[in-house]
């Protein structure tokens, strides 16, 4: 295994819970996983599985009140961001760990230019001058491939198309050159040869710079293709976790086979027009009422009396593949 | 293929763009720019391309939910372009459309029944009892409970929203179903959910879809020929396994390569193409792709290559290796 002194990312047992009109929902629930140097983590699940309530909370952005952390530790470059105060964890957001969102229109402030929202960054963390700090800003714009990077810095979020903005959020966010940054769903809003050459871009820089990257995302063509380890989410839990070359070839939990098998497949040469997909039954269930045991055990094929009574650990299958299934040994031989 | 059940012919769509206080017309977005497809009975054509190609502008003008700049539009051999809304409520019956947000199609204010029933109503197909007996019957088929049909739209979740839409569009037994993006909303386990009904739907009924996605594997999977747009036209089409086999148009292929492939072991991402969509507004001279191309030659620029048969059914709007696309 890595070294310790690797690990920039250190998550033990995190639990964030939100407090609502109908009760309380624990959005992540005893969530544990590093990320290393260099290295991309992606969390994949569907709506509602808490991907993004967790990067939220690794950036200590959880609106509260409803929401609120309630437990674990967030060890940032062996820091415990959990522990910081509002004053201090400002000084880690946007120079440590950084961002970026899926919407790059909402994100950035749309009566600035590009170049001084990137000033605006640098500043707040490292005491240079206005100059200088433009001359970073340039530097950055350059850096993710904006063409005529002097011109656009004096322009405004509106005059970019959106795979521009984008560039220019992943801009911002490496300025600082932090140790991790967390992108959620930094594509879905761009079309499809826009969203290759900004994954492109992301691995570049990432390679470049050595920094931690979390992935968030629902297209396990984009896990595939981008990361190194891959986290699944459902209904607040992590229920696998491998390298992505084991998870793609031997699917532990039943979830997981069932998301690979319901993706179409371009091209589907071969397959007869219109063959069925593998569809899961059912929906995601309400955070509200989750079941006592297994929160898939209602939509899965393979669920047992012991899956509604009590909720799997997650055990280790070997060579880091973590699953949470009573029956995780079964599930290639069965779907 | 069987006859045709939609024809369009170089339908076109302009809309002008104003500025200043005299709101004078100060340019025109080409949204779309001389498009001809037809569609048969029972098929499903496939339109995709990026954002502000121009593919949700063709649906809307098929149904004539806009009304073309140009061009025609046929309807079982019957011109339906300039038919006076009078004149055009029958044929309303035969074409139905399922948007892609499930939540902003459905009145949060009517239940789920009555949504489902207000077609068959306002076209005095049926009342009472006979009504609900219907409503109950659209929503076995498109799987919820007839139970449900007393609920209000924020009680169902997003991919029973899709059905209870899908139900709707059923319930004047349709000919022609236009689906704009209908499952980009949901869920990859519910998109699945939402395409099986449509292909079981079609295998009951025999209607033809007109589909419309921009997420190249839906539209693989379920069409059984599929178009490609580039700003405003049509730059390839073919038979499904033809153009995802064979594809010729360097935009094709670069839409293809940027797919990420749900696969660890299989080829990384490599973007064919740099920068992005020009602008609608002014579109690019002569080929209107030259400016993102690997393969742009200087005839490009000023030549606007047509849409040419390149064998079997398989057409490319290309200049290259004379009209048959082949980049590689």
């Amino acid at each position: 295994m890595a070294d310790k002194t690797d690990l920039v990312l250190d998550v033990k047992n995190l639990k964030t819970v939100f407090f609502t009109n109908s009760g309380l929902f624990r959005a992540v629930d005893d969530l544990s996983f590093s990320v290393r140097r260099g290295e991309t983590l992606a969390i994949v699940g569907e709506s509602g599985c808490g991907k993004s309530v967790t990067a939220l909370s690794l950036m200590r952005l959880v609106p509260d009140p409803p929401g609120r952390i309630v437990g674990g530790s967030v060890a940032l470059e062996g820091t415990d961001l959990l522990a910081l105060d509002e004053a201090q964890m400002r000084a880690v957001r946007g120079n440590r760990i950084s961002m970026i969102f899926q919407e790059p229109m909402t994100s950035l402030n749309p009566v600035m230019r590009i170049g001084d929202q990137i000033v605006e960054a640098v500043r707040l963390h490292r005491h240079i001058s206005a100059k200088e700090a433009q001359g970073i800003a340039v530097e950055m714009l350059r850096l993710v491939r904006i063409p005529e990077p002097a011109r656009r810095a004096r322009e405004y979020p509106h005059q970019l198309s959106g795979g521009m903005r984008q560039r220019a959020m992943i801009a911002m966010a490496l300025a600082c050159r932090p140790a991790l940054l967390i992108a959620d769903e930094p594509t879905t809003a761009l079309d499809v040869t826009i969203q290759a050459q900004i994954l492109a871009l992301i691995l570049d820089l990432q390679k470049e710079l050595g920094t931690g990257l979390v992935l968030i995302t629902h297209d396990l063509g984009v896990v595939a293709q981008t990361a190194q380890r891959v986290i699944v989410m459902y209904a607040g839990r992590k229920v696998e976790e491998a390298s992505v070359e084991a998870l793609f070839a031997a699917p532990k939990h039943p979830y997981t086979r069932g998301l690979m098998a319901s993706i179409p497949a371009v091209p589907a040469s071969g397959a007869a027009a219109q063959a069925r997909l593998n569809e899961i039954p059912g929906t995601v269930p309400s955070l509200v009422r989750l079941p006592q045991g297994c929160a898939f055990a209602p939509r899965c094929k393979l669920a047992i009396k012991r899956c509604e009574a009590e909720y799997p650990p997650l055990a280790d299958w070997g060579g880091g593949h973590l699953a949470a299934c009573w029956r995780a040994e079964e599930v290639a031989e069965v779907a | 293929m069987t006859e045709a059940l939609l024809e369009v012919t170089d339908l076109k769509k302009h809309y002008p763009v104003r500025a200043g206080v005299l709101r004078r017309q100060v340019g025109t977005v080409h949204a779309v720019d001389g498009v001809s497809f037809a569609l048969g009975t029972g098929e499903t054509l496939g339109l995709v391309g990026e954002s502000g190609c121009g593919k949700s502008t063709v649906a809307r003008s098929v149904l004539r939910l806009v009304e073309p700049t140009s061009g025609q539009i046929r309807l079982d051999g019957e011109d339906i372009t300039h038919l006076s809304k009078t004149a055009m409520r029958p044929h309303r019956r035969s074409m139905q459309i399922v948007f892609q947000d499930p939540f902003a199609s459905l009145n949060p204010r009517m239940t789920a029944g009555d949504i489902v029933g207000e077609p068959i109503a306002v076209h005095g197909l049926a009342t009472g009892k006979e009504l609900d007996a219907r409503v109950a019957r659209l929503f076995e088929q498109v799987g919820l409970r007839p139970d449900q049909m007393r609920n209000f739209p924020h009680q169902f979740s997003g991919g029973q929203r899709q059905r209870i839409c899908i139900a709707r569009a059923l319930a004047l037994g349709p000919r022609l179903i236009v689906c704009d993006e209908p499952v980009s909303a949901l869920d990859v386990s519910i998109q699945a959910q939402v395409i099986n009904l449509l292909i079981d739907l079609q295998r009951q009924h025999g209607f033809s879809y007109l589909f419309i996605a921009h997420d190249l594997a839906v539209v693989a999977h379920i069409s059984h020929r599929v178009a490609v747009m580039y700003l405003g036209r049509i730059v390839e089409i073919a038979d499904k396994d033809e153009l995802f086999r064979n594809p010729r148009h360097p935009y094709t292929q670069a839409l293809l390569a940027s797919v990420p492939v749900a696969n660890p072991l299989a080829k990384k991402l490599a973007p064919l193409v740099d920068g992005d969509v020009p602008s609608p507004v002014n579109p690019p001279s002569g080929c209107a792709f030259h400016t993102r191309c690997r393969f742009a030659m200087e005839r490009c620029k000023t030549e606007r290559p047509a849409l040419v048969d390149a064998g079997d059914g398989h057409q490319v709007a290309c200049l290259l290796n004379d009209g048959t696309g082949r980049g590689r």
